[in-house]
């Protein structure tokens, strides 16, 4: 280990180990790429990083600014560390019903909290961000939804780190929550192997989601469309919180303690390992479970929890 | 053949508060057709006006996107749940 002259270069080269005895299937592996190690505890850290980076190289951001930013936790967390070691100003708006650690390491980098209606979820934190900064112009909105740089960080890092660790791989299983990870790792994995499937995993969010007035409420992140993202996908399954909660106790059992959408990712990749006869299958677990000892995901009575993670924004 | 549709939440108003309705078709757009037939107040919300899937609308059977299967072309089983879940962010 070499001594780091700052812990923003901490941020990237995850471990990845293998879970195959959670395999449903023998002659398919599971390999989980750990993303909890980055110094913010998420895969969020290094477009956090990306994105300011970027922004600073373009003249857009300049010591002293204020960066807003809508996010359910993760991406927040991220920007918050970042900012407070290159010494920015962070507003993030977020929503009411994300659990209560997110919150909290928001305040441990000192962000301020703008909270956003929980019925409307992400979505209606992405509305409530647009319209802040239409009426502040001078902060800086990197928008991690519409930002290149999102994706580019996972087709620079991510991607090129699986393929190092682990070329064998055949699938790359992810969650879709900005779709960055999904596109940048998928472009990167079909570009040196074009068999290599990408399985998106979505939690079945719109039924939690009650405060969307219409359909026309919904939303598809920017990157997505321009990236293609359709086209890029092979396959996009919905594992709703039971399942995640299932395989996130499974993860712990074999001794990874992982966030509530890796417990999704995971029943992913056990739903694509079923389907297939041989293979080897990457997952990114987003976080690590710390971020969610208060929900009682690992330790409370299932019924109990499924029915508090309906109620709770994990992506 | 009859299949359950579950409607989201916005949705719901329009099939007179159910979560949960059934609609026959052998693919996924004649079960749209169908629904929005029986309940038109959901025309323009789940198909277009030229019958494609609406843009923030994702259709599931069980638990697979149909865009990433055969489109409005999917085929649907006695016993298949299909889901309509609107498009949403996370991150």
């Amino acid at each position: 280990m070499a001594l780091l002259r700052s812990v923003l270069d901490l941020i990237g080269n995850t471990p990845m180990v293998e879970v195959s005895e959670l395999s449903p299937n023998p002659q398919v592996r599971i390999v989980i790429k750990l993303e909890g190690q980055n110094p913010g505890g998420s895969v969020k850290d290094r477009i956090a990083l990306a994105m300011v980076e970027e922004a600073e190289k373009d003249g857009r951001l300049a010591p002293g600014d204020t960066l807003i930013e809508p996010s359910s936790g993760n991406t927040g967390i991220g920007l918050a560390l970042v900012a407070r070691v290159k010494g920015y100003h962070l507003k993030v708006v977020l929503p009411s019903n994300v659990s209560v650690e997110r919150r909290q390491l928001l305040e441990v980098w000192g962000a301020e909290i703008i909270e956003s209606p929980g019925s409307e979820g992400s979505n209606g934190a992405v509305r409530m961000a647009n319209r802040i900064h239409q009426e502040h112009p001078e902060w800086v909105y990197l928008y991690q939804y519409a930002n290149r740089a999102n994706p580019t960080a996972h087709y620079e890092g991510t991607g090129p780190e699986i393929w190092r660790d682990c070329p064998e791989v055949t699938h790359f299983v992810a969650g879709l929550g900005t779709s960055g990870t999904l596109l940048g790792v998928g472009r990167f994995l079909k570009e040196r192997n074009p068999d290599v499937q990408v399985w998106a995993v979505e939690p079945p969010a719109g039924e939690m989601v009650d405060g969307l007035r219409n359909l026309d409420d919904g939303y598809i992140p920017p990157i997505f469309t321009d990236l293609r993202g359709a086209d890029l996908l092979d396959r996009k399954t919905m594992i709703g919180p039971r399942e995640s909660i299932e395989w996130t106790r499974r993860l712990a059992e074999a001794g990874v303690f992982a966030g509530i959408s890796s417990g999704a990712a995971m029943a992913g990749a056990a739903r694509c390992a079923s389907s297939v006869e041989r293979g080897v299958v990457v997952i990114v677990a987003a976080d690590g479970g710390w971020k969610y000892l208060s929900t009682g995901a690992w330790t409370d009575d299932l019924d109990v929890v499924v029915e508090r993670a309906k109620r709770t924004i994990y992506f | 053949m009859p299949v359950e549709v579950r409607l989201p939440t916005v949705l719901r108003s329009a099939a007179g508060g159910s979560s949960s309705v059934t609609a026959e078709g052998a693919t996924i757009g004649e079960v749209l057709q169908n629904l929005i037939a029986a309940f038109p107040a959901m025309a323009g919300q789940v198909l277009t006006e030229d019958g494609t899937l609406h843009r923030f609308v994702n259709v599931y059977v069980n638990d697979d996107d149909v865009r990433y299967l055969e489109q409005l072309d999917t085929k649907v089983a006695e016993g298949d749940t299909v889901s309509i879940l609107p498009a949403v962010a996370g991150g």
